[in-house]
C-alpha cells in the first residue's frame, strides 16, 4: 500500500468514526438530537455530491435543488405506491434524479461558466414552478406530498402488512427509520457516499475532472472530448442530490416544492464554499455548520437570552440582550452572512484552509490529511524522488 | 523515499480494523441506552417541576406579522398560566379547572421556532422541539400548509398539536389527525357566514372573479366561497391561482379590468392580501362600473393586522373573522386589557386563537389529570366551554374542530384610532355555519387513532 493510499484509508476511517460518534461529541453543542444529526448527514451527502461537480470540474451549478426535490418526490411515491421499506424508495430516488440530471445536464453542459450556471438555475426554477403549481396531481403543490391512509402500497399489501388506523412509518425491514435509527441509517449512507467520492476523486476519471477545471481548452487540444466526462460528473452529482432527497423522505415522509427553490440550490453552494470547495471533508463541515445555525441559532429567543445574560446588571443586560438578539432568532441569517463573508475574505479555501493553516503552524502540514495538501505533498515527493 | 516510515504508515490493516470496530461500538452505544430512556408511558413525559410547550410560528415570510402577534399571545398565556399578570381570560373561562400555578402544578416553560412559512423548516423546527426540548404540545400556525404538515408530524411523533391560525377546511377535513385540535374557524364557515350578508349588500346578480393563494387554504376557501355565493345566485367568472408571497400582483389584476366580472374575491392573507388589495385599488378597480354596478372587492378572511397594513384601502370591504378586539363580552374585554397593558396594542385574531388554544390545552390537562396525549385529547373531545370571547363553543369530537359564532366585518369608513379599522356587521350564529363532519368539502379524512409516542 503506497503512502497516499494509506492516508486515504486513515482519512476514511477518521471520517467514519467522527460521523458515527456524532451523538456523543455533539452533546456539548446541544446538537445531538436525531433530527439535526440526520440533517447533518443528509446535507453532507448533498454537499459531497455537489462537490464532485463544482469542486472537481469547477462547473458551478445553481440548480442542484431540483434533483434533491425530484429524489424526495420519487421516494414518497415509492412509499405511496409500493412499500414503506426505504431501500426501494432510495434506489428509486437515485434513479429518478439521475435521469433528471442526464436531461438537464445534456442541455446545460453545452455552455460553460456563467451561462452554465444560469441554465441550471433556469431549469431548477422551472422544476420548482412545475412542482408548485402545474404538476399538483403528482406533487400536491405548496401543501406538499404526504402519505395517506388510503395509499395502495402494493408490495406491502402483497406481503400482508396489516393496515392500521394510523399512518405507517418508513422502515427498513421492520426497523423504524425515524429518530436515532434514522440517523444511523443516514450516517452509513453518508459514509458510503464519502467513500465513493473518495474513490472517484482518486481515480483517473477524477483526474480528468480536475484537468477540466485547470484548463479545459488544453484538454481538448490533447485529444480528449471533455463533454462525456462533464456529463457523467453532472449525473453522478445529481444522483447524490437525489440520494439526499430520498434520505429526507426516509427520516420524514413528506416532500414539498420548496426543496426545489433556488434558495435551496444556493444553500448547497454556500455549504461547499464555506467548508472548502474541492476538498473531501470540507463540504460536509460546511453543511453541518449551516444546518447548525439554521436550527440552533434561529431558536434562541429573548427569554433565553435574558437568562444567559442574567449575571449582568439590569441596564446593561437589556442593552446586551437587544444587541445580541439581532444576531440570533430570526436574525440567524445575519450571523451566517457575517461568517460567510469572513471565511471568503480571509480563507478563500474555506474552513479546510483554516484547518490547514493551523496544522502548518503546529508543524503538522505534512501529515494533514486534507485532499489538496496531500496531493501537493505527493507531487512534491515525486519531484524530489 | 517511499519506504521512509512516517508515524501514520505504521498502521497495519489489523490496527485499522480494531479502531473501526471500537468506534462502531462507541457510536452504537447511545442507541441502546437511549432507545428505552423514556421510561415513562408517553413521549416527553415531564419529570421535573416544569413542563415545556413549543410555539412554532412564522417569524419571516408573508405571514410574519401574524406570527409575531401569535408569539406575544403565547408569552401572555404562559404568564397567566404561571399565575403572573392579571390572569386575562383565565378568570372568564367557564367551566375552568385552571389553578394559576402552572399546569398540574408544574411551571410552564416554552421554546419558540421559526416556521419560515415552509413545511420543511416548520417540521425541522417542530422536531427540534420534540426531540431536543422535550415538549408535550406544539402550537402555532398562520399557514394551513404548514399547520397540516406540523399536525402530521405531531401525530407521528406522539404529541398534541393545538393549531393556531389555520383556516383551510383540510386541517380538520381530509387531513384531520387524532392528535390535532383546531379552535380557529375555517373556509366553509367564512363562506356560510358571508353569503347572506353579501346578498343583502350587493344583491343576487353578480359575477365573481377569484384571486386565490395557491395552496390548501386558498383552494378550500375558494371552493367554500364559490359555493355560498353561487347559492345566492352569483356566477363565477374566473378563478386564478397566485403563488404565496408573490409581492407583485399587477399581472393578475390587469386581466380583471378587461373581464366581465363586477366583484373581486381575494382569497389572500397576510402581506399577500395587503399587496393585492392595495394594487387592486391603485388599478382603479373600486372606481369601476361594470354592468351598471359598482365594482366591489371582498376579502373572505380578514384580520385587523392586515387592515392596518392596507390602510384606507379596506374601507367598506366585507370579510369574516374569528374574533375582533372590539367585542364587548367579559372574556374579550379581559383579554384585550391584559394584552394591551403588556404590549401596548390590541391583540389580533391570530393572537386570540393562540392564547385560547394554550389555555384550553392547560385546562384539558388539568381535567384529565395528565399530559398523556390520548387522555388529554379525550378531555378536549366534545368539550363545551364559554367565556373565551366567542360565546358558547364546542370542540366537536368527530373532527376536532371548534364550533362557535362567526363574525362578519367591514372596513370602517371613519376609524377612530389606528386599531379601530373593522366594524362588526353581524355575528353569525353557530347553527348557520355548522356542517356534518363528513360534508363533501371535509370528506376523505380520518382522525386515525391517537398516538402517545410510547
Amino acid at each position: 500500500m503506497n503512502k497516499s493510499g494509506l492516508s486515504d484509508w486513515v482519512l476514511f476511517f477518521c471520517f467514519a468514526a467522527a460521523v458515527l460518534t456524532m451523538p456523543l461529541w455533539l452533546a456539548p453543542f446541544g446538537a445531538n438530537y436525531p433530527d439535526l444529526m440526520q440533517k447533518f448527514a443528509i446535507f453532507g451527502v448533498f454537499a459531497i455530491g455537489f462537490n464532485i461537480l463544482f469542486g472537481l470540474t469547477g462547473y458551478l451549478s445553481f440548480g442542484h435543488a431540483a434533483f434533491l426535490g425530484a429524489g424526495s418526490y420519487a421516494a414518497i411515491w415509492s412509499y405511496k405506491a409500493l412499500t414503506m421499506n426505504v431501500l426501494p424508495a432510495i434506489i428509486f430516488a437515485v434513479i429518478v434524479a439521475g435521469i433528471f440530471a442526464l436531461l438537464i445536464g445534456f442541455v446545460s453542459l453545452r455552455r460553460s461558466g456563467i451561462y452554465f450556471s444560469i441554465l441550471t438555475l433556469a431549469f431548477a426554477q422551472m422544476s420548482y414552478n412545475l412542482a408548485y403549481s402545474v404538476l399538483t396531481p403528482i406533487t400536491n403543490g405548496e401543501t406538499g406530498l404526504q402519505l395517506t391512509l388510503s395509499d395502495p402500497r402494493v408490495l406491502d399489501a402483497m406481503a400482508g402488512v396489516a393496515v392500521t388506523s394510523s399512518l405507517p412509518n418508513p422502515n427498513i425491514f421492520g426497523i423504524k427509520t425515524s429518530g436515532l435509527p434514522g440517523f444511523y441509517f443516514c450516517a452509513v449512507v453518508l459514509i458510503i457516499g464519502f467513500f465513493i467520492a473518495l474513490r472517484i476523486t482518486r481515480s483517473p476519471f477524477g483526474m480528468m475532472l480536475k484537468a477540466i477545471k485547470s484548463n479545459q481548452t488544453r484538454m481538448a487540444y490533447t485529444g480528449f472530448n471533455t463533454r462525456p466526462y462533464l456529463l457523467w460528473a453532472f449525473v453522478i452529482s445529481g444522483m447524490y442530490a437525489g440520494l439526499a432527497g430520498g434520505l429526507m423522505a426516509v427520516t420524514d415522509p413528506l416532500a414539498g416544492a420548496e426543496r426545489m427553490q433556488w434558495t435551496a440550490s444556493g444553500e448547497v453552494v454556500l455549504m461547499t464554499i464555506l467548508g472548502g470547495a474541492g476538498t473531501l471533508v470540507g463540504p460536509v463541515i460546511g453543511a453541518a455548520l449551516i444546518k447548525y445555525f439554521e436550527n440552533i441559532f434561529s431558536a434562541f429567543n429573548k427569554f433565553e437570552l435574558q437568562q444567559v445574560f442574567s449575571f449582568l446588571p439590569e441596564g446593561i443586560q437589556d442593552v446586551v440582550v437587544s444587541v445580541v438578539s439581532m444576531f440570533v432568532g430570526k436574525g440567524w441569517h445575519l450571523t451566517l452572512g457575517l461568517i460567510f463573508m469572513i471565511v471568503v475574505i480571509f480563507l478563500p479555501g474555506g474552513i479546510m484552509e483554516g484547518v490547514r493553516r493551523i496544522a502548518r503552524v503546529f508543524g503538522l502540514g505534512k501529515k494533514k490529511i486534507t485532499e489538496p495538501a496531500s496531493v501537493a505533498n505527493s507531487q512534491q515527493g515525486q519531484v524530489n524522488g | 523515499m517511499s519506504n521512509k516510515k512516517t508515524p501514520l504508515s505504521t498502521w497495519t490493516r489489523r490496527d485499522v480494523l480494531k479502531a473501526s470496530a471500537a468506534s462502531t461500538a462507541i457510536a452504537g452505544a447511545p442507541m441502546f441506552f437511549s432507545r428505552h430512556a423514556y421510561g415513562a408511558d408517553f413521549l416527553n413525559a415531564p419529570t421535573g417541576d416544569t413542563v415545556t410547550l413549543g410555539f412554532n410560528v412564522p417569524q419571516s415570510g408573508p405571514y410574519a406579522d401574524e406570527g409575531a402577534d401569535e408569539l406575544r399571545a403565547f408569552e401572555l398565556a404562559v404568564e397567566h398560566l404561571n399565575g403572573e399578570g392579571d390572569g386575562g381570560m383565565m378568570n372568564t373561562l367557564q367551566p375552568s379547572a385552571l389553578k394559576g400555578n402552572g399546569i398540574l402544578g408544574k411551571k410552564v416553560a416554552y421554546v419558540t421556532g421559526d416556521t419560515q412559512t415552509k413545511s420543511d423548516a416548520a417540521r425541522a423546527s417542530a422536531k427540534r422541539m420534540i426531540e431536543k426540548d422535550g415538549v408535550v404540545m406544539v402550537s402555532g400556525g398562520s399557514s394551513s400548509g404548514v399547520a397540516i404538515a406540523v399536525q402530521g408530524l405531531c401525530q407521528e411523533a406522539g404529541v398534541i398539536f393545538m393549531a393556531g391560525l389555520t383556516h383551510s377546511n383540510d386541517t380538520t377535513g381530509k387531513d384531520r389527525k387524532a392528535n390535532g385540535f383546531r379552535h380557529f374557524f375555517n373556509g366553509y364557515m367564512s363562506g356560510a357566514a358571508l353569503g347572506p350578508v353579501l346578498e343583502k349588500a350587493y344583491g343576487t346578480d353578480r359575477r365573481a372573479y377569484h384571486l386565490t393563494a395557491d395552496y390548501t387554504w386558498g383552494w378550500t376557501q375558494e371552493a367554500s366561497v364559490q359555493a355560498s355565493t353561487e347559492a345566492i345566485g352569483w356566477s363565477t367568472e374566473q378563478k386564478v391561482l397566485t403563488p404565496v408571497g408573490a409581492g407583485d400582483f399587477s399581472q393578475y389584476i390587469t386581466p380583471i379590468l378587461n373581464s366581465e366580472a363586477d366583484t373581486l374575491i381575494l382569497n389572500h392573507y397576510g402581506k399577500d392580501m395587503i399587496n393585492s388589495l392595495t394594487q387592486a385599488v391603485q388599478f382603479g378597480l373600486r372606481d369601476k362600473q361594470v354592468n351598471g354596478k359598482d365594482f366591489q372587492i371582498i376579502v373572505p378572511l380578514y384580520s385587523r393586522l392586515m387592515a392596518q397594513g392596507a390602510g384606507d384601502n379596506v374601507k367598506g370591504i366585507y370579510g369574516s373573522t374569528n374574533w375582533h378586539w372590539s367585542l364587548e363580552d367579559e372574556g374579550s374585554k379581559a383579554f384585550v386589557k391584559s394584552f394591551g397593558a403588556k404590549f401596548g396594542n390590541p391583540p389580533s385574531q391570530a393572537a386570540h386563537t393562540c392564547y385560547v388554544q394554550t389555555l384550553l390545552y392547560a385546562d384539558a390537562a388539568e381535567r384529565a389529570g395528565t399530559f398523556e396525549p390520548c387522555q388529554l385529547g379525550k378531555a378536549l373531545e366534545g368539550h363545551k366551554f364559554d367565556g373565551m370571547g366567542n360565546g358558547p363553543t364546542e370542540y366537536r369530537a368527530e373532527d376536532h374542530q371548534c364550533f362557535k359564532d362567526v363574525l362578519v366585518v367591514k372596513g370602517k369608513d371613519n376609524p377612530s384610532s389606528q386599531f379601530d379599522l373593522l366594524e362588526i356587521v353581524e355575528i353569525t350564529p353557530r347553527a348557520q355555519v355548522e356542517y356534518a363532519h363528513d360534508h363533501e368539502m371535509f370528506a376523505g379524512g380520518d382522525l386515525g387513532s391517537c398516538n402517545n409516542g410510547a
